[in-house]
């Protein structure tokens, strides 16, 4: 594998509650290498947000933080306890990130061009007119109709997809080198979903982009991602490469996800949904965080956390029981 | 934008003629005569009846109500009983210092209380912010006539800074400023106060929304999001504030012109009901509506300056 152009080392996120700090986040290695998508997948609550958030440093404090022994290192520069202005010159840089939900991530008082060109004049030291010049080549390029005209307008003027695009632009302003995409088609329409998905995949290849793809939608994940790594209550519990993993999940989560998708070739009862739901980061027992809804879990799965091991190589698993 | 302006006008004209229906009707069902008061008690019936007809208030109600209206359409307001002078007149001879005093007051209130309001919601729960929200609610908590002889006492009195008795009318710009201070800083403080705490909420409530977020994630640096992303946003309720303060204004006005012994709409209408002069007082109301309905329409404007989404309805 070439050199990562992101590799976290230990990542933990926790928030202040009236029982002290509780991790939300627990201990994650990733390498991100350039011109691969890794898909970041698992359920609501499982920690794959704030892991994005993490890497921006956009951890919402006081109450987060980014526990102590964590390393994110971006082109071998550590992120963790940088200084607001050294990740400043960093996020939306060098490193951009866009939201899930574009109805909201869009400032309702700013023009649309105004939002794009603002980030350009800050990290490229464009003056005005070229910010602007450079904001409609970005428009363009995320193929925003009239570009023109729709750069004086408002987001509110801009159906969903036509601000996710908006949001691409932003991001791709500065010609990042990683790309954190946070469900950025889930709030969408399927057909336009699979247009920003297609968008996407064209800007990466194109700029040789890094992307970290966080969504719980495992048909978009066969679709666009090289590796896939699965997280459960703040752990990953499964990487590897993508087909692997389609083809034989080995964590008993994993495959609780592929059993809980509605495909074309099954019917709807052949649906096999996972029990319970993850749980809260204070209700952590002692063994394996997924035990209590596994339906493989023995006694040593209740009181003996599993490690991460490798079961082939690219491959790992956190699991006792693995398939 | 122009269609706008002209739509929110056109919506003011039922809420006018609303009030001004209260206001005929309230002036009638008061109890007593106009003619008995004018008179006294030792009137004649010749005397009363022929006031009576003089004032028009002989006539049925229906013919009364629309002399009102169509006085109001032509601009009469009619004249004061007591004085024989046009309510305008009256009105016109006040209305600037009342002006004066209340732009002054907002002027105050956005110059202190905006800054405030920021300096408490970016320093949320630390001391900064517990400060001004304790001294924003003491603030509130103060009736006008209290701080007012307040601030008599000591900036007037004891330090000697400014006049006692502030009369707009006199000097140069400077004079007249400093008889301007007192009463713009009295109701400044309550304006003030009030513009802090929606200020504070607001920003607070801004700085937690998701665009907010991506502009911290495009790089921007806390200070420029506050200013140039947060603040925008967080100014329409502080608009709404200032909109609705501008209509309270009279009762807080009067208050503040009493004490300091300022002329104004404020001591107009104390005049007014103290010499029972009906007329006097059915102008006034109707002057005071007419303030209210365009303190909302600019309100209403404010909000589409801010937010583009609102010019688009």
């Amino acid at each position: 594998m070439t050199e990562p152009v992101l590799a976290i080392r230990n990542l933990a996120v926790e928030f202040r509650s009236r029982d002290g700090w509780l991790p939300a986040v627990r201990g994650i290695d990733l390498d991100l290498a350039p011109n691969e998508t890794l898909a970041l997948v698992g359920e609501s609550g499982s920690g794959k947000s704030l892991t994005a958030l993490a890497i921006m440093g956009l951890v919402p404090g006081p109450a987060g933080r980014i526990a102590a022994g964590s390393s994110i290192r971006f082109e071998g520069e550590e992120l963790v306890g940088a200084s607001e202005k050294a990740l400043d010159a960093v996020r939306g840089n060098r490193i951009a990130m866009i939201f899930q939900e574009p109805m909201t991530a869009l400032n309702p008082t700013m023009t649309v061009g105004a939002q794009i060109a603002e980030a350009i004049r800050v990290h490229r030291g464009l003056g005005r007119d070229a910010a602007w010049r450079e904001s409609e080549r970005l428009l363009d390029l995320v193929k925003v109709p009239s570009r023109r005209r729709r750069m004086h307008d408002y987001p509110h003027q801009f159906s969903g997809g036509m601000r996710q695009r908006v949001m691409i632009a932003i991001a791709l302003a500065c010609r990042p080198r990683v790309l954190l995409a946070d469900e950025p088609t889930t709030a969408l329409d399927v057909t336009i979903q699979a247009q920003v998905l297609g968008l996407l995949e064209d800007l990466k290849r194109e700029h040789g982009l890094a992307v970290l793809f966080i969504t719980h939608n495992l048909g978009v994940v066969a679709l666009i991602a090289d590796r896939v790594a699965v997280m459960y209550a703040g752990e990953i519990v499964e990487s590897g490469r993508v087909e692997a993993i389609f083809a034989a999940p080995k964590h008993p989560y994993t495959l609780g996800l592929l059993g809980s998708t509605l495909r074309i070739d099954r019917d709807i009862e052949a649906l096999q949904p996972i029990p319970g739901s993850v749980p809260a980061p204070g209700a952590l027992g002692r063994g394996c965080a997924f035990a209590p809804r596994c339906p493989r879990a023995v006694s040593r799965c209740e009181t003996e956390p599993p490690p991460l091991e490798a079961v082939a190589p690219g491959r790992l698993v956190r699991c006792w029981m693995p398939a | 934008m122009l269609g706008f302006l002209l739509r929110r006008i056109a919506l003011a004209i039922p809420t006018l003629l609303a009030v001004m229906t209260a206001v005929f009707v309230l002036a009638r069902v008061v109890p007593g005569d106009p003619a008995q008061v004018i008179l006294g008690d030792q009137a004649t019936a010749e005397a009363l009846a022929a006031l009576r007809q003089r004032l028009g208030v002989d006539r049925p109600l229906p013919a009364q109500y629309v002399d009102f209206l169509s006085g109001i359409l032509r601009g009469d307001l009619g004249t004061s009983m007591v004085t024989g002078k046009s309510v305008w007149a009256e009105v016109l001879a006040v209305l600037p210092y009342t002006i004066e005093l209340t732009l002054a007051a907002i002027l105050l209130g956005i110059l202190f209380g905006v800054p405030l309001g920021v300096l408490a919601a970016t320093r949320h729960n630390r001391l900064p912010d517990a400060l001004t929200r304790v001294l924003s609610l003491a603030g509130l908590s103060f009736p006008a006539f209290v701080s007012a002889v307040l601030l008599l006492l000591v900036f007037a009195i004891e330090l000697r800074w400014f006049p006692v008795i502030s009369n707009p009318r006199s000097g140069d710009l400077l004079e007249r400023l400093q008889h301007l201070a007192l009463p713009a800083l009295n109701l400044g403080l309550i304006m003030t106060a009030y513009i802090t705490r929606v200020t504070r909420s607001s920003v607070l409530g801004v700085l937690g929304e998701d665009y907010i977020r991506t502009a911290r994630a495009k790089g921007i640096g806390r200070r420029a999001v506050l200013w140039r992303h947060a603040l925008r946003n967080a100014l329409i309720p502080v608009a709404t504030v200032i909109g609705l303060y501008l209509g309270t204004m009279i009762g807080n006005s009067v208050l503040t012109e009493i004490v300091f012994n300022r002329p104004g709409l404020g001591k107009l209408i104390l005049g007014a009901l103290n010499q029972r002069d009906y007329t006097l007082l059915q102008g006034l109301m109707v002057i005071f509506a007419g303030f209210i309905v365009l303190a909302n329409v600019a309100t209403d404007l404010a909000y589409g300056l801010i937010d583009p989404r609102v010019r688009a309805r």
